[in-house]
C-alpha cells in the first residue's frame, strides 16, 4: 500500500506533468513545483477523491491571509501529506 | 436563449438537491447577431456557447445547492465533446449533477441533448465564492425566478 505522500506525488505528477522524481516531500507545491490555483483545484479533486475526504482549502488560504498560518504548514507536501491523515483518521473517527 | 446577452438558459424544468441534479430547456434563437458571423449563410451555434449553456446549468445547481449564498464562476472545462451541429430553432435540454462538492469549488458532469440526441457533454469545473457584491445576488434571485428555478430558501433571507 503506497504512502499518503506516494499517493500525492503521483497525482501531482499526473496532474500537472511534472516528473515524479522531482517531486519530494520537502517539495513545496507553489514555490518549488509551480502549481498555480487552478492546478491546485484538480489535485484537491483527485485527492477528495482518492481519500474520500474535502480538504479544506478555503479555510487555509483564510489562515494564510490573516497571517495565522505559512503555505509551508499546507503546501510543503510531508506537511500536506500529514493533513491529509489528520482529515482521513477524523473522517473514521 | 439571448446568445448577445450571454443569457443562455430560459427555463429549469428540474432541480433534484437529493440527487444533486438539475435541467434546463432551452431554444435556440432563430436569429442573432451571433449567427451573422457563425456562419454567413450558415447559422451554427458556436461550441464555446454550448460549453457556456453547460456551465450555466451547472451553475444554477450550485447557486440552488448554496442557497443562494454562494456564486459560482466557470474554472475549467474538461473532455468536451461537440458531437452534433446545432442551428437556429432546436430545443436544447441540459442535464448536469454535481460530481464532487469541494472547498471552494465543485465539479459537475452535463451534458446537452436535443430530441433525445447527444449534442455535447463535459466535466465542468466551477470556483465556488461569496457573491461579489448583494447586486450581483439580487440579480442571481430575480433571475431565479424568471428561469422558474423550484424555490430554495435563500441564506439570510
Amino acid at each position: 500500500m503506497s504512502s499518503t505522500f506516494d499517493t500525492i506525488a503521483n497525482i501531482i505528477a499526473e496532474t500537472c506533468d511534472i516528473p515524479r522524481d522531482s517531486i519530494t516531500p520537502e517539495s513545496h507545491a507553489i514555490n518549488d513545483l509551480g502549481i498555480d490555483s487552478l492546478d491546485f483545484l484538480d489535485i484537491a479533486f483527485a485527492i477528495d477523491k482518492a481519500f474520500g475526504i474535502k480538504l479544506p482549502l478555503e479555510q487555509w488560504t483564510q489562515e494564510v491571509n490573516d497571517g495565522k498560518a505559512t503555505t509551508d504548514q499546507y503546501f510543503v507536501l510531508k506537511n500536506l501529506a500529514a493533513r491529509i491523515d489528520e482529515l482521513v483518521a477524523a473522517k473514521g473517527a | 436563449m439571448r446568445l448577445e446577452y450571454f443569457q443562455l438558459i430560459d427555463r429549469v424544468t428540474d432541480l433534484n438537491l437529493a440527487d444533486r441534479t438539475i435541467r434546463t430547456e432551452n431554444t435556440v434563437p432563430s436569429a442573432s447577431t451571433v449567427f451573422e458571423g457563425h456562419f454567413p449563410g450558415y447559422p451554427l451555434m458556436p461550441g464555446v456557447l454550448l460549453a457556456e449553456t453547460m456551465a450555466q446549468t451547472s451553475g444554477w445547481l450550485v447557486v440552488a445547492l448554496n442557497k443562494y449564498d454562494r456564486m459560482p464562476f466557470l474554472a475549467a472545462l474538461k473532455d468536451a465533446k461537440f458531437r452534433t451541429f446545432v442551428v437556429p430553432g432546436m430545443v436544447l435540454v441540459v442535464e448536469a449533477k454535481l460530481e464532487h462538492d469541494g472547498s471552494g469549488y465543485a465539479v459537475t458532469n452535463a451534458k446537452i441533448t436535443s430530441s433525445g440526441k447527444p449534442i455535447c457533454d463535459a466535466t465542468i469545473t466551477l470556483r465556488v465564492m461569496p457573491f461579489p457584491n448583494d447586486e450581483i445576488r439580487q440579480h442571481m434571485r430575480e433571475q431565479a425566478r424568471r428561469l422558474g428555478v423550484p424555490s430554495v430558501e435563500p441564506a439570510n433571507g
